[in-house]
């Protein structure tokens, strides 16, 4: 252990923290220990967990501000919505019918993101914020415009641009069953999530998120966020690493949301508005840049706050915001981190870098 | 290795925390003799105005059967914020509560989450106000006390035809909304059914809801002279304030979103004057029972009931009569309250202050009187007195 590099023995904690977790928390599961408060929110948890890596991916490793990450996780989530209900009948196995439809969803994801990715990245500057922002709002509008049916014959997909069209314009069959409305959203979700599936796709995330951070490509995608003249001048192709980190995070962040979508009765596309891709940057930032098991942890704490203090009733938001801006300050004190270094030995030296 | 050590020590403080919140709810004591009843609703938000309006009802109604002795009843309010998700936080942390049966989810979107979820568990709701037939739908255990959305837009359009047959109609609803789009689309069908002209359709969402005057304008152009608001009264203060700006008098006919819009700050009420709207509850109604809820309402939060609060109101002794009926006691769980309240609730007649001799059908839709109101001084009058 002692040979291997400081990078490799913070991913392998980080691997082994979260199997950890993990398995604490699905036996007290299992054996009916935990509330029903805690059990129902830890799909959620690995949603956003991934939603948070994947983000860090593009915000920390590749340094570029996406404004828009609950836009994939939005055409992820509805994109495995259309597929888990519409083969309910041709796949009747419900973990392989997650799993198609956690990749239909990252494909979806992948497919936007590469389409809004191509353009933007080949601009320097903030554009990518500019841009993301707006296809946050873009995704909320198409989607609230999306009517999904099926039937024997098929799926039916009609855009209702026009404002003017309801689900009875699909002409569905007596059998078929309609799952997206519009505006209402999907509804009469079958709940098909699971916290392993959760777990599963947090282990999948971490593994491509930090094999990819380690390798030649991490390496390059990390040059060209720290100088990226220094980077072109040694030949790297600026949008082509740029574009793989921004597309990779969608990907994820796609399967991400159809986890999500698949573990709740409806859903509807105001969901994940600007407000949600904020929160997630949040996790990011009170995680640290580019600190994934930080983004990790910022997420399951932030995560479990609103609803650890509901006995604060009304008041539990201002307080959130208070613990914020706590831990913001809390983090950011010289005297507290030199007092963590006397503790620490090893953070002295950590602060003494910085 | 020093970072592996730190990176486990962060891993084990979350899950100290963890373990530590599930000691803190496990501990809630038991109560007997009590029905322990949840409430769900957005208690902040948006949408915090329904909320709270149907949980103080929720609350009033409480109070007084606990006044009469007999039957004891425990009132849990969650926030859910309008959110699915936090809906069914909310409904965990209820039943980590011990609750029996269930007075929610008040918004639509959230229901339908949390109605599968008490499905599934066998937990008895009913909703004060959420009003898409998806919220029932397939579920045995879920019953609205509000009209459902398709019956408010045959109404409405019933009601037209019945009175202004002529009438140019346009229509401006919010279509990122599954309240007024589905509302919208029943008008619209049974408009055409019942050879209604609609001229023009006007939509839009969260984001646009600030500003109307295309859609007026629009509205106004197309020559119509009843416009049909089918959303919550909030945007429709903004669009009776703009088409009054342009000199635009039509008449504007509403739905149950549209109670509440008296008490709109900033909002010279003055211009809602002739405002129609369908609701099941005027707090200006003579009878008794009514008076008193807006006088204990009134003392309580300080401001006059909409009809969300009614609703809740009703839902409370909805919930009080059926538990009678089925003679269930505190002591049973809520799986066997949830059986016992399916079978009786086809069977009772409640009558509330949302209606008289309200019976429920075993889909869970409730059949009940809507009442056209107009709005004449300030106050809601039946349309006949208006014209006096």
């Amino acid at each position: 252990m002692k040979n291997l590099k400081k990078t490799t023995k913070v991913d392998l904690a980080t691997y082994i923290g979260v199997t950890v977790a993990f398995l604490i928390m699905y036996a007290l599961q299992t054996g009916g220990h935990l509330t029903s408060s805690i059990s129902g929110q830890l799909v959620p948890i690995c949603c956003f967990i991934v939603m948070a890596v994947s983000l860090n991916l593009v915000v920390g490793i590749s340094g570029e501000l996406s404004l828009g990450h609950a836009g994939f996780m939005s055409v992820g989530a509805f994109g495995g919505i259309i597929a888990a209900q519409s083969l309910a009948e041709t796949i009747p196995s419900t973990p392989l019918r997650l799993v198609v439809a956690l990749a239909v969803g990252a494909l979806c994801a992948v497919v936007v993101g590469f389409v809004v990715g191509v353009p933007v990245l080949r601009l320097r500057g903030d554009y990518l914020a500019i841009v993301t922002l707006a296809f946050g709002q873009i995704i909320k509008d198409l989607i609230n415009c999306l009517l999904v049916g099926y039937d024997s014959h098929g799926l039916h997909i009609m855009f209702n641009i026009s404002g003017l069209k309801s689900i009875n314009d699909l002409h569905l069959e007596e059998t078929g069953k309609a799952i997206i409305k519009g505006a209402q959203g999907a509804v009469g979700v079958t709940k098909i999530s699971s916290f392993p599936a959760g777990f599963i796709l947090v282990m999948l995330t971490l593994v491509i998120v930090l094999n990819l951070i380690r390798s030649r490509t991490g390496r390059a995608i990390m040059a060209i966020r720290d100088n990226r003249i220094a980077a072109e001048s040694v030949g790297l192709n600026i949008t082509k690493y740029k574009l793989m980190a921004f597309v990779i995070s969608a990907a994820l962040a796609g399967a991400a949301g159809a986890l999500y979508g698949l573990n709740y009765g409806s859903l509807v596309a105001s969901r994940f508005d600007f407000n949600t891709s904020i929160l997630v940057l949040v996790y990011v930032v009170l995680g640290g840049l580019g600190n994934i098991w930080g983004s990790i942890i910022a997420t399951v704490v932030l995560y479990m706050l609103p609803e650890a203090l509901r006995q604060f009733s009304d008041y539990r938001m201002l307080v959130y915001a208070i613990v914020l801006i706590l831990v913001m300050l809390a983090t950011n004190n010289d005297q507290l981190k030199a007092l963590l270094g006397k503790i620490i030995p090893h953070r002295k030296e950590a602060a003494g870098n910085e | 290795m020093k970072k592996l050590t730190k990176t486990m020590i962060a891993f084990v403080v979350v899950m100290t925390m963890l373990v530590s919140m599930c000691t803190v709810f496990a501990s809630a004591a038991e109560e007997e003799g009590t029905f322990k009843i949840g409430g769900i609703g957005p208690l902040t938000g948006a949408a915090a105005i329904y909320g709270n309006a149907a949980m103080n009802g929720v609350q009033i109604a409480v109070d007084e059967i606990n006044a009469l002795g007999g039957i004891q009843f425990e009132f849990n309010p969650q926030d859910d914020t309008g959110v699915a998700e936090t809906s069914v936080n909310a409904y965990n942390a209820l039943k980590d509560w011990g609750v029996q049966a269930i007075v929610g989810t008040v918004t639509t979107a959230p229901c339908i989450s949390v109605s599968a979820e008490a499905y599934s568990d066998r937990i008895f709701m009913l909703t004060p106000s959420a009003s898409s037939t998806d919220v029932i739908a397939d579920k045995d255990n879920m019953y609205q006390v509000c009209f459902t959305d398709p019956n408010q837009g045959i109404a409405s359009a019933d009601y037209m035809a019945e009175n202004y047959p002529d009438a140019q109609i346009a229509v401006i609803y919010k279509n990122d909304d599954a309240y007024s789009q589905g509302i919208r689309d029943t008008f619209v069908s049974e408009a055409q059914a019942k050879e209604l002209t609609v001229v023009y359709e006007g939509t839009f969402t969260e984001d646009t809801q600030t500003d109307f005057s295309v859609q007026v304008a629009a509205a106004q152009d197309a020559g119509a002279d009843m416009v049909f608001l089918p959303i919550y009264y909030t945007p429709a203060s903004v669009i009776l304030t703009q088409a009054n700006a342009i000199g635009y008098e039509p008449t504007f006919f509403g739905v149950d979103g549209m109670d509440g819009i008296l008490s709109v700050e900033n909002f010279d009420a003055s211009l809602a004057e002739g405002v129609m709207l369908l609701t099941p509850f005027s707090a200006d109604a003579e009878d008794e029972r009514t008076q008193n809820f807006v006088k204990t309402y009134n003392d309580l939060y300080g401001e006059t009931p909409n009809q969300f609060a009614a609703d809740g109101y009703d839902a409370m002794y909805t919930i009080y009569q059926a538990l009678q009926e089925a003679g269930c006691t505190a002591d049973m769980s809520a799986e066997e309250i949830c059986e016992a309240l399916i079978g009786v609730m086809p069977t009772i007649t409640v009558d509330g202050l949302t209606g008289q001799g309200m019976t429920w059908s075993d889909t869970g839709e409730v059949s009940k009187a809507p009442m056209a109101v107009v709005i004449k001084d300030g106050v809601y009058v039946l349309p006949e007195t208006a014209e006096e």
